[in-house]
């Protein structure tokens, strides 16, 4: 059965984390463990979301749930897709891991790049903050072009972060052939719970990859996450899309792309830009739509 | 019972098949390779029926392998030298999670300079990783201390990982005659894992969390106080093998014409057999002399050396490893344990980056050793054989 928000269960499995207000990546996985439900394991990384909600003697989390090292998730709940299959548990069992983006496109790429080869028996959800979070806003692989971190400063000599592109997980995954993976927003949650269900249905290495504006980081009120999240989108700085059957495709097309400038001027980490930067922002998210159009179904 | 002319490698292999893992992750890294191609060939003929993930490094080689361990499934993995240091996160993550994983580390040098070939440095560089630390001084020893490894991990009151090492080349690639226990001896002496320490579906739990200030060194202390039990349990484990198969090894270590010795050597691993070798000479032209065999590193066995007193005149420390700016590393915890005892003591730094450690050097080191306890010491700490 398809999920809509009528059938949507009222069961909250991710429930009570100690996050800032606002936060993109606890809506994620909480709007993920709806559809996932609980007859699942799941494992999270030293990141934002094990430090607000698996604190001993306290839990976040009403399934079974663990922690384990920044770059060893993909690892981890590989082995424990194993071992549940070894020890004979039931087959729709949904072995789910959360990682951050530093934990996903920088230290643990490896072990996701495995996981995904040998097409382990995982459903991999990656939160995107856009920069290492947890430590104090540092970017990583996945900071977008001129972006304040306290790694990318600004001033004179700096406009912030200096690469253009951040590293693209779902063509990432689509190069290793997984059966399923897309890209989300915590801002349309109808598309991120169809994805997760979708993800559900297949077996082997599914990957999510989930925008999740964050306050704190990013430098906004956090009442406005998911507005946020939807100007990324509207604005073409972000998009939705999803690899099923070898094939890329955008689940959700705006009509035109709005311009990058009010996404960028309502966050602190942009505050910097002059007009020529975002100009140059702008140009690039065009150069990038171009290249979609030329590889993913739906753009045109 | 069935008689093998194996490798150590091989024979370790065997250990594991004959403890019948659930999952075994492997990463291939010389000269543990033959290992892991060995539980390979069992799957292959049908001989083991464990799942084999081939992971992409030793990192996810021991992160899997703790996903699996909570699940409540065995499970083996093997490494040597950089794999073992690569994997160095995850070994505390296993220990201090108390989850009772089983490893084979072919001891080898550690880079720079690349050098493939045995020495210790690497299992030392993990001494406070909370792992028990085994050492085996023949592939038959290597084959029985796997087995007995998940005896001692899996207990109870232990819950520890243990990483059983055995020398990189001089005993994994050394073919020797072993015997190979029957399956239904082994399964005798090693029941199924039974844990509370895992996932459940019925009663949905987290694992290994995070532990701040409030709780975290009291967890610290029940390791240690597990570590005590451990020390227990290596010698229970290893008389119960004993009575089942005939073979056995001292438990945490071992002394060798000891009786009335006024010299004695500690080591590890293969070098004991060559000191026994020498002993063995050496008392024929009417030394004294004697060999101390640690096979327990990690728990160490404290008392044991605090109760020596004035037993021997002179203890000397053999190692394979070296901690730059003090001394050998094993040495140093020899001589902390015999703190006040009026024994001599020196050490000798050999065997590294697979240099040979023939018979001559050992005697050297009771040559030493007597001249050390005759007040003519050339220095406490010597580097034996060497060009320079």
């Amino acid at each position: 059965m398809a999920v809509n928000l009528k059938t949507l269960t009222e069961e909250e499995l991710f429930y009570g984390a100690k996050t800032c207000q606002g936060c993109g990546a606890l809506m994620a996985c909480r709007m993920v463990m709806k559809v996932v439900g609980p007859k699942s394991c799941v494992a999270i990384p030293a990141c934002c979301m094990a430090a607000t909600t698996t604190v001993y003697p306290q839990s976040a989390i009403f399934v079974n749930n663990v922690v384990t090292a920044f770059p060893g998730l993909a690892a981890t709940i590989a082995g424990m897709a194993a071992g549940g299959e070894a020890m004979g548990w039931d087959d729709d069992t949904t072995y789910v891991a959360f990682g951050g983006d530093g934990g996903t496109v920088d230290i643990g790429i490896q072990g996701l790049s495995g996981a995904a080869e040998r097409n382990d028996n995982i459903l991999y959800v990656c939160y995107d903050n856009e920069a290492y979070m947890n430590t104090g806003v540092q970017r990583s692989g996945s900071t977008p072009e001129y972006c304040w971190t306290t790694t990318t400063p600004t001033g004179p000599c700096s406009k912030g972060e200096e690469g253009q592109l951040r590293k693209n997980l779902l063509e990432i995954m689509a190069a290793h052939r997984v059966p399923y993976a897309a890209t989300a927003s915590v801002a349309y949650p109808m598309d991120l719970l169809r994805k997760v269900e979708k993800a559900k249905a297949y077996k082997g290495c599914r990957v999510l990859h989930i925008s999740a504006p964050c306050p704190t980081g990013w430098g906004y009120d956090p009442a406005r996450s998911v507005e946020i999240g939807k100007m990324a989108v509207e604005s073409g700085m972000w998009y939705l899309a999803e690899y099923e059957d070898d094939k890329l495709k955008l689940t959700y097309r705006p009509k035109a792309l709005e311009p990058v400038e009010p996404y960028l001027k309502c966050q602190r980490r942009f505050r910097h830009l002059k007009p020529e930067d975002i100009q140059e922002i702008q140009s690039v998210r065009d150069q990038g739509w171009e290249r979609l159009a030329a590889l993913y179904e739906g753009v045109r | 019972m069935a008689k093998a002319f194996l490798s150590g490698n091989e024979a370790a292999a065997h250990g594991v098949r004959l403890s019948r893992p659930k999952v075994v992750s492997a990463y291939p890294i010389t000269p543990q390779t033959t290992l892991v191609e060995k539980l390979a060939d069992f799957k292959a003929a049908g001989e083991a029926d464990f799942k084999y993930i081939m992971v992409e490094s030793e990192h996810s080689a021991m992160a899997a392998a703790l996903g699996v361990s909570m699940m409540g499934a065995r499970v083996f993995t093997a490494t040597s030298s950089q794999g073992l240091l690569y994997m160095c996160e995850m070994l505390h993550y296993v220990s201090g999670a108390r989850h009772p994983i089983v490893m084979v580390d072919a001891n080898r040098a550690t880079a720079a300079p690349w050098n493939i070939y045995g020495d210790q440095r690497d299992a030392y560089a993990m001494r406070d990783s909370g792992w028990i630390m085994l050492f085996v001084e023949s592939g038959q020893e290597a084959l029985d201390t796997v087995i007995q490894a998940y005896r001692i991990a899996e207990d109870p009151s232990v819950m520890i990982p243990v990483m059983v090492n055995l020398d990189g080349f001089t005993l994994t690639h050394t073919y020797d005659l072993v015997d190979i226990p029957d399956q239904a001896l082994v399964d005798r002496y090693l029941p199924p894992l039974h844990t509370t320490n895992k996932l459940d579906m019925k009663d949905p739990k987290t694992l290994c969390m995070t532990v701040g200030p409030d709780y975290h060194a009291e967890g610290r202390l029940l390791q240690q106080k597990a570590f005590d039990d451990a020390e227990k349990m290596i010698i229970q484990a290893d008389r119960e093998y004993a009575a089942l198969t005939g073979r056995g090894y001292h438990g945490m270590l071992e002394e060798y014409r000891c009786e009335d010795a006024e010299l004695a050597l500690v080591a590890t691993g293969s070098v004991s057999g060559t000191a026994r070798v020498v002993v063995d000479m050496l008392r024929a032209q009417g030394r004294r002399v004697g060999l101390i065999k640690i096979r327990s590193f990690r728990p160490f066995p404290k008392a044991y050396f605090a109760g020596l007193g004035g037993r021997f005149k002179g203890v000397g420390v053999v190692d394979r490893s070296i901690s730059f700016g003090y001394e050998g590393t094993l040495y140093t915890e020899v001589r902390a344990a015999m703190y006040g005892s009026p024994a001599k003591m020196q050490n000798y730094i050999v065997g590294l980056g697979g240099r040979d450690i023939p018979k001559e050097v050992v005697v050297q080191m009771y040559d030493e050793l007597e001249k050390t306890v005759n007040g003519n010491s050339s220095g406490e700490m010597r580097f034996l054989g060497m060009r320079w």
